[in-house]
């Protein structure tokens, strides 16, 4: 975070935009593909209060004019965020979370259902949100168990800094099948993909 | 209200000189200046395209002229103000030059520094070009004279 900068202009962007872009869009690929998988991100961009790093590169990877963004009241009070991913990626920001295809979540113990997002339709599953929700902490081998596609066998992931109801949240997406949303699970360094084919057994 | 209009418009001004200048007079300019300001990039000079759109007469239906050629760049001076420049061609450095020259004239008191040195020259050569151009149309100018006739 640059402190010579007003609380309500942009900070500076990815430093290569076009191989940053990539770099970062592979990664996403890669966590989208093996579910669980928690995989780590360098070289990331300035982030404006309260998103994370992480966060800030995958919006600046894949957020663009078709995909307004909705943040929680956090994001939404801090004015530099949205104000930061509208410079750099062109995005509508919108107040109502069903109009949103990019959902920013900095406060996920208030999170009760992901049915209030855009879960798109039985004919057109692919319209509905990506959900980047920030957590405390992630680790692999104990917590959760996941099974699905791009898990072989299973897979265990503990998750810090979400709320009672999040897993049962996660669940009731998944019954939504081919319907949902795809979560991000991001810390400051890391991100993890829960896309709505994961199932998850507590 | 009218003295923000006129900071507005003082920008636009000296944008839009920017935006046409020479890219040698902005080097020129640049390596002039004896304490040069640290800068971060905020966005760095990229090359796209702009639909530009016109009205035939001004208030016609809007309809697409064609597709145009335009580089950007937006920088974060140590001060904290941000530069942005839009200009026509492909010439990246000249965007990054144009968009650092946008945020040294925001503050305080360097319009009067920078105007001779800097904007003068772009708006002595952009009159001089159309005083160039008026010349050889007035020189080719025709005159259409409708002759009376005596109707009565």
């Amino acid at each position: 975070m640059n402190l010579n900068s007003p609380p309500d202009q942009p900070l500076a962007g990815f430093i290569e935009p076009v191989h940053d872009a990539q770099r970062v869009f592979r990664t996403i690929l890669d966590a989208m593909s093996h579910p669980g998988k928690i995989i780590s991100l360098e070289d990331l961009p300035e982030s404006p209060y309260p998103l994370h790093p992480v966060s800030t590169a995958i919006c600046l990877s894949l957020v663009d004019h078709e995909t307004p963004v909705w943040g929680d009241a956090e994001i939404a009070v801090s004015g530099q965020a949205m104000t930061h991913l509208k410079f750099h990626c062109g995005c509508p920001v919108t107040a109502d979370p069903k109009e949103a295809r990019t959902i920013l979540i900095s406060q996920p113990q208030d999170l009760r259902s992901f049915d209030q997002f855009c879960i798109g339709t039985d004919e057109r599953p692919d319209l509905s949100a990506m959900v980047i929700v920030q957590v405390d902490s992630l680790v692999s081998g104990s917590g959760v168990k996941l099974t699905g596609p791009g898990i072989r066998g299973t897979r265990k992931l503990k998750v810090e800094g979400v709320g009672d109801t999040f897993w049962q949240s996660v669940i009731d997406n998944n019954k939504l099948f081919p319907r949902g949303v795809d979560l991000i699970l991001t810390t400051p360094t890391a991100l993890v993909c829960l896309p709505r084919s994961t199932e998850v057994g507590v | 209200m009218t003295e923000v209009n006129s900071e507005i418009a003082q920008r636009q001004n000296w944008m839009s000189l920017l935006a046409r200048g020479d890219v040698e007079h902005f080097e020129r300019t640049w390596s002039g200046i004896d304490l040069k300001p640290d800068y971060d990039v905020l966005r760095a000079a990229d090359t796209g395209m702009v639909m530009v759109r016109g009205r035939a007469g001004g208030d016609g239906q809007r309809f697409n002229l064609g597709e145009m050629t335009v580089t950007r760049c937006s920088v974060r001076m140590r001060n904290g103000i941000i530069g942005h420049a839009y200009l026509a061609g492909r010439n990246k450095r000249q965007a990054t030059l144009a968009a650092i020259f946008d945020a040294m004239l925001q503050a305080p008191g360097c319009l009067d520094t920078f105007k001779a040195s800097l904007l003068d020259p772009i708006q002595d050569a952009l009159a001089k070009k159309q005083s160039n151009t008026d010349r050889k149309v007035a020189s080719t100018r025709v005159n259409f004279f409708t002759m009376v006739r005596g109707d009565d």
